[in-house]
Order: structure tokens, then sequence, then C-alpha cells
């Protein structure tokens, strides 16, 4: 088990003052303006070094994508904006960093913008979080008067202003180039990559996107540093992670872990264990809503990481572990899913637009078996058909959950539809 | 009968201000939302008066600003009732109970998913996923959480607003906001919370 003196995020819980003075005390802000002194160069390869990759699903370098900015600064400023859209079903734990940590968030912010050569930061908060705005505004406020952002921030001669941006109850703009859209006062629809907003984002200028839970261990990597970081874990996949554990469990929480902890750890060492015991698992969506179902027999031996659970053929994502016991409607649960894309679909593309709403009205049918069994293989290639199909991946995320039901619940797929034949064939 | 029409109070206006100035100059338009949200916490809903207005301050054709005022779910393009209960039907909500939540507070509140009650008090609406997922099931009152709802504790936050209160946001089981319940398997060795060893 990771220890204590490893984990990053210390106030999780709101045990502690979350204010500066309570940040600081945690050793936010500490050296802030010599690790700016190591020069922009140096931070980037300290971030690659440390092998973190983006926390907000994709598992994309952070430091590497920091280095796709322009070298210096032409025509056109630089932005950092941040992910704080956090609306992945099953995933809330920017929610805690924003308002029991939000010093993690800002000094983290000053940092990436140094680095990347942005004068300026968007924090995009999903409109519903309207409390951890205000604690993130209040830190915001408290950073700027008290010289750590602002003017030569830090005393380090560079000058960062960081500004909070509300949503208003959109998932697709948890998507950076919807996100980038909604900021500019549009209707949040992806946009067409390339080009990647490295080159042309926020007003059509070079723009960082990251995810807040990316953003706020980089203070701590830099104090502590890269091989520290890159110790935790495993290969690849190093650091730690707030897991969000939620449905079937006797005890839901978050948890900051280390990476490549087993599923079955993390779940009885933390979240008290499946409700009934492990033996009464039924399945568990690994990484928010997007990602397929594991059986229990995967979720025996699985690890917690990027790459060990694309083995497994389900993904990180966010992190967000779903657990269902054996008494879920795994079928309803899978069929709410498609509701949720249906409703979120931004109605760009035709596959994704069409495709959702056929996929949830599908998936409602096989709720009570009220198919044939060709449609369950119908029903997969429709699945197919939007997957791959679409500008963004919400089309993939509505497609993975069913690809998965079908993988591996199949047999309960078919089970419903013979039962409501045969109640067909007993009433007529 | 005379067009509504729509007016930011002075403090708004103000507010409004500090807004447009947290983006670049001419790239006013990225206060769209944030205006609207100030009109709505104003007036309670977003109507063509207010888009109108909007449209006018941040100088955007009126039907850029209604494309945003009904891309987004959080703008009410109708009135909507003094407390606006969102209760959480996602599936981590629905593992741990929301239709038993659900229909609590239909009984409490007498009215059906989309409903105001007759006296203008409540809304009620069915969300998506609010982000609260290990403090499920839960509902959304106004700006406040109400997490780790069972019917009882849902039945008695609306009853209590019902009576002019203002219950405690949170958990309502008592735990310490995401810690499991009976306290953290973790974070135990730190007095205050210090990154230090």
């Amino acid at each position: 088990m990771l220890r204590d003196r490893d984990r990053i995020f210390t106030n999780l819980y709101g045990l502690h003052d979350w204010r500066l003075a309570g940040a600081k005390a945690r050793g936010d802000w500490d050296g802030t303006k010599a690790i700016l002194a190591k020069g922009r160069d140096a931070i980037i390869e300290d971030v690659k070094n440390s092998g973190l990759r983006g926390r907000g699903g994709a598992g994309f370098g952070t430091g590497m994508k920091w280095s796709f900015m322009p070298k210096t600064e032409g025509a056109r400023p630089h932005f950092l904006v941040i992910n704080a859209d956090e609306g992945e079903p099953g995933t809330c734990k920017d929610r805690e960093i924003m308002r029991f940590d939000p010093h993690k968030l800002v000094e983290g912010a000053l940092i990436a913008a140094f680095a990347v050569g942005a004068h300026a930061g968007y924090i995009y908060i999903r409109g519903e979080f309207v409390r951890e705005a205000e604690n993130l505004q209040a830190a915001i406020d408290e950073a700027n008067a008290a010289g750590l952002i602002g003017k030569n921030a830090c005393g380090s001669g560079w000058d960062f202003d960081l500004y909070v941006h509300r949503g208003a109850g959109a998932y697709i703009c948890g998507e950076e180039s919807a996100l980038i859209e909604s900021l500019e006062g549009k209707k949040g629809q992806p946009r067409l990559k390339p080009p990647f907003p490295a080159g042309v984002g926020l007003y059509g200028c070079p723009t960082t996107v990251n995810n807040v839970e990316s953003i706020a261990v980089v203070p701590s990597i830099l104090r502590r540093g890269a091989a520290w970081f890159a110790g935790l874990g495993r290969p690849k996949n190093s650091g730690t992670k707030i897991f969000c554990i939620s449905g079937h469990v006797n005890k839901p929480c978050n948890v900051e872990e280390e990476m490549g902890i087993s599923l079955k750890e993390l779940i009885e060492r933390h979240a008290g264990g499946v409700r009934g015991g492990w033996d009464n698992l039924l399945g568990v969506i690994p990484g928010g809503c997007s990602v397929p179902v594991l059986p229990k027999s995967i979720c025996d031996t699985v690890l917690m990481d990027f790459d060990s659970l694309r083995e497994a053929r389900s993904g990180l994502g966010t992190a967000a572990v779903i657990v269902m016991d054996k008494s879920a409607d795994i079928v309803r649960a899978i069929a709410r899913l498609s509701h949720f894309y249906a409703h979120e679909s931004c109605g760009q593309c035709t596959p994704c637009r069409e495709g959702t709403g056929w996929m949830a009205r599908m998936m409602d049918r096989m709720v009570h078996g009220d198919a044939t069994l060709a449609e369950i293989d119908l029903l997969e290639d429709v699945t197919r058909q939007v997957e791959g199909h679409t500008i963004c991946a919400l089309g993939d995320a509505a497609a993975w959950p069913i690809q998965g039901l079908i993988r591996h619940f199949r047999p309960e797929l078919e089970r419903r539809i013979a039962a409501r034949q045969a109640a067909k064939i007993q009433a007529a | 009968m005379s067009t509504p029409t729509f007016a930011f109070s002075a403090d708004n206006l103000a507010q409004a201000k500090t807004i447009v100035a947290k983006y670049p100059a001419g790239r006013q338009q990225s206060a769209v939302m944030p205006l609207l949200d100030l009109a709505q916490r104003q007036q309670g809903w977003v109507d063509q008066a207010v888009m109108e207005t909007v449209a006018d301050m941040l100088e955007m054709a009126p039907i850029r600003v209604q494309e945003v005022a009904t891309f987004y779910t959080m703008y009410n393009l109708k009135p909507v009732g003094k407390n606006h209960v969102q209760v959480c039907t996602n599936i981590c909500c629905l593992l741990r109970g929301c239709d038993q939540v659900a229909a609590a507070v239909k009984a409490a509140l007498d009215v059906d998913w989309g409903d105001t009650t007759g006296d203008g008090a409540f809304t009620l609406t069915e969300v998506e996923c609010l982000g609260a997922c290990v403090n499920a099931p839960m509902m959304q009152i106004n700006d406040d959480y109400y997490e780790d709802l069972t019917p009882e504790t849902a039945t008695a936050v609306i009853e209590a607003i019902k009576r002019g209160g203002r219950p405690k946001p949170g958990p309502q089981n008592g735990r310490q906001y995401s810690a499991p319940e009976g306290g953290p398997t973790t974070l135990t060795e730190l007095t205050s919370g210090t990154e230090k060893a």
C-alpha cells in the first residue's frame, strides 16, 4: 500500500484547512520560485521523466503534451486551459481537489503555464460545481493577494493570470476542443483535429489543455523529484492516482493509491469490499462509464493502470471504479449509460446523433428481453458503425459499454430473450 | 401586450463588467455563459429578453446567444420553482438506490419529473451524473449537493426546506465527505496533512 508520506492529496477528505495558510502548512507553494528558476525546458524534462500520463482519461504523456507548444511566443499568445468539467459517470476526484486542495491546482497552473509560455489560464469547471468554483476562486484570490500569481508571480518575473470559467451542464465540454469552443462562447461542439490545440486552440492560439489532477500533481513532482514519482506504480504507468470507488461496495470512497494496485486490493482495502463478499461480484467498470465492463474472472487479477486495463480490453479512463454485485441488473445499468450518451451527444456527427438513440432504444428492449437473438449481433454491428466514425470520442464511449456487455455477458442477454419468448408462448 | 424586457440590476451590471474583463479584448463573447447564468440568478430563468440583452452587451447576434442558451442544460428556458431539485439517476446512483430516492422525493413534493409544485416552491428534474458518485445517491437543490441519501433522509431534506429551513448540504449519513464510512483507511499517519515525510 502507498505510504501516507507518498500521498499528494493530503487533504482529500477535507479534514484540514483548504485555504492558503493550511495549504502552505501541507507544503504547497514551497520554493515555487526556485522551481520556475530551473527554466522551461528543465521543468518539461522533469515532468516527462516522472512518467506522468494525463489523468483525464486518455493517458497521454503530460510532459510530451507541453513540449508540443511553440518554443517562443509569436504574434499569438499562449494559453493554459484546465479541464475541470468532471462529468464522466463514476468520476468525482477533481471535485475533491478543487474544494479541499485548490492551492495545489493554482500552483500547478502557474508552473504549467510557465512551462508552456502562457500568461493566462482558464479553469473550465462544470457548472453544477458551484461550491467547488467558490473555493477555487477564493484560492485564486488568495494567491493573487499574496503575489503567488498575477504580476511577477512568486517573484519569478513571470506574469500569470488565472480565471475560473463555469460551464453549464454539457458532458461533451469535457472533450478538449468542445471545451475550447464553449470557452469561446459557443455551443460545445468538438472541432476536427488536426490542428491540435497546441497549434490552434483557444481563440486560434497555441493552447495546452490538461486535466485538474494532472496539473495538481505537478508541484509535488517538481519538489520531490521526477524519480520519486516514477518510482511509484509500474513502468510507463507511474505515480499515484485518485481512485473513485462507487456502486456495490460496503464503503464507497475516493482514495489516492499507487498506480498498478490490484483492483481486488483497492476494493477490499479501501472500500470495505464488495457487498456480500468478493465472490458476490458480478462485474466492474474500471475507469468511468465509457470503458467496457469486466467480469469477475478478470477482476480477480487485473491491475489498475493504463496498460494493464488496456490488455484486458478495457481502460483506466478516469480511474472511476463502478462495482456491481450479483444483485445488479447489469443490462439496465448499461442501458442507462446508453441513454446518457444519447442525451449528451452534441448532434454534430450523424453516426453519433442517430446511433446513440438507436443503441439506447435497442438496449431498452434488451433489458426486458424484448428482442430476437439475432438482434444481439445487430446491436453489436450498430456499435461498430458508430465507433471510429465521429469527430470526437463520444461515439466510441457510447459504443464501448455495450460491446463490453455483449463480450462478457452475452448469456444474460440471451437468457432474457429466451425467458421473454417463453412467457409469450405461455400467454398464447 | 408589451414585450417582456430584461435589465441587469446595478450590482449585477457591475459584476457583468468584471466577468467580461476576464477575457482578452475583443473576446467578450466568452462571457456569454456567465452572463446567462447571472441573468438566470436574477430572474430565475432565461427568456428571449435575457438573450437579447446579453447579445446586445456582448455584440453578438441574438441567434448565437440562443444557440448557447438552448445547448446547455443548466439554463432554464421556462420558469422553475424557488427550489430546483435535481435528482441524479445515472449509473452509480442507480446502483445505490436512486429509484427509491426519486420515488420518495416525488411523493414528498407530489409532482413528477419536470413538474413544479402548485405553490411554485419546487421544481423536480431528473438529471445526468452530477459528479458525486462515491456519495450516491444524491440530489442537487439550487447550488448545494445532498449526498448519501436514503428515501427517509431525502424526504427529510425536502420537508425541512418546505418549513423554510436550509438543511446542511453534503453527506446525509454523517460521513466525512468522500472518505469511507467509519473513517479513512489512509492519511491516518499525518496529523496536519503535511506533505513532507
